[in-house]
């Protein structure tokens, strides 16, 4: 029974063999050309293991270019709450009366809300990956690409906007996030506008100047525990959502 | 002026510095112009208004940048992100 079997296996396999054959004589070249691309690409990716010492030096570079092109008050945003806002329609960064606005996040969607609701419109999710890897990442430096947005929004808001991903509000970002950033955002206006104008100054600036931001210092003395408690009042009468 | 390009894992490089008003530095400044849009980077002119504001403009040509601008930035093109 088994040898019954067994030979008209060891037949078909030996004629599937034969017919394969000619297949495999073919296949077999670009397979070990795949295999050796597959490994030049680990040994490529491993001589460009991520270093954080060289991603951190990347980080400060960029933010000093990001605090360069934008002004001191988007340069505060960004440095104290983590994204920026940039006004819709070409209005004036920061006018209370323009129509829509955006926030700009670093490596996430661009939110655009109504300012005077602040109803999440909608989220743009726009990239900008250097394909040329130089450290095997495409991913520019945080700050780098929130300057790439703002720089790609101001200039040219309607082109950035087609080439983005349009979603509706909670595609990737948490709307109650978003929202309580723009409580956050409130509050900060609130209090930068309650602070002496010297105190908005960056904190390199303050220290030149022999002044810091109060808060954040943590101010000494009556006139500072005054500038302290000052500011505080006016963030906290903006009412959280 | 100064030609800067974002970069991953560095921050930005200095691609190429000169005086637009000497006829040598200005060709080596539209050579490396040339050489990140046809690398399908995007340029941008960072520009301050009359009244504080700041902003950037596009520019797809060297005859386009402000003979006193600064500096212009090159970055990787926008693409849609995560669908």
């Amino acid at each position: 029974m088994l040898l019954a079997l067994g030979a008209p296996a060891i037949v078909a396999a030996v004629l599937l063999w034969e017919l394969s054959l000619p297949r495999l004589r073919v296949l077999a070249p670009k397979l070990a050309a795949m295999f050796t691309r597959a490994r030049e690409r680990a040994a490529r990716d491993r001589q460009v293991d991520f270093d954080p010492g060289r991603e951190r030096r990347a980080e400060r570079r960029a933010r000093a270019l990001l605090r360069s092109c934008v002004n001191d008050e988007e340069w505060s945003m960004y440095r104290d709450l983590g994204f920026l806002r940039v006004s819709g329609g070409g209005a004036p960064h920061g006018n209370p009366a323009a129509s829509y606005a955006y926030l700009i996040y670093p490596h996430r969607p661009i939110v655009a809300y109504l300012p005077q609701t602040g109803a999440l419109l909608n989220e743009y999710c726009v990239a900008f990956p250097d394909h040329s890897r130089p450290y095997g990442s495409t991913r520019l430096p945080d700050a780098d690409d929130v300057l790439a947005k703002w720089m790609a929004l101001t200039a040219d808001e309607r082109r950035l906007i087609a080439d983005a991903n349009m979603h509706l509000p909670g595609r990737q970002l948490d709307p109650e996030q978003v929202r309580d950033d723009l409580a956050r955002l409130a509050r900060w206006e609130r209090g930068r506008s309650a602070w002496p104008e010297d105190a908005r100054a960056t904190p390199k600036e303050s220290a030149r100047a022999g002044t810091a931001d109060p808060v954040r210092a943590g101010a000494k003395g009556v006139e500072g525990r005054e500038r302290v408690a000052h500011a505080r009042r006016a963030a906290s009468s903006v009412p959280a959502r | 002026m100064r030609l800067l390009r974002l970069k991953p894992g560095h921050g930005e490089v200095v691609l190429a510095e000169g005086d637009v008003e000497v006829p040598a530095e200005e060709a080596a400044l539209i050579e490396a112009f040339r050489r990140e849009l046809d690398a399908g980077m995007w340029a941008a002119v960072p520009t301050e208004r009359r009244d504080g504001r700041r902003e950037a403009e596009l520019v797809k040509s060297f005859g386009d940048v402000p003979r006193d601008a600064e500096r212009v930035i090159f970055f990787p093109r926008a693409a849609g992100g995560a669908l």
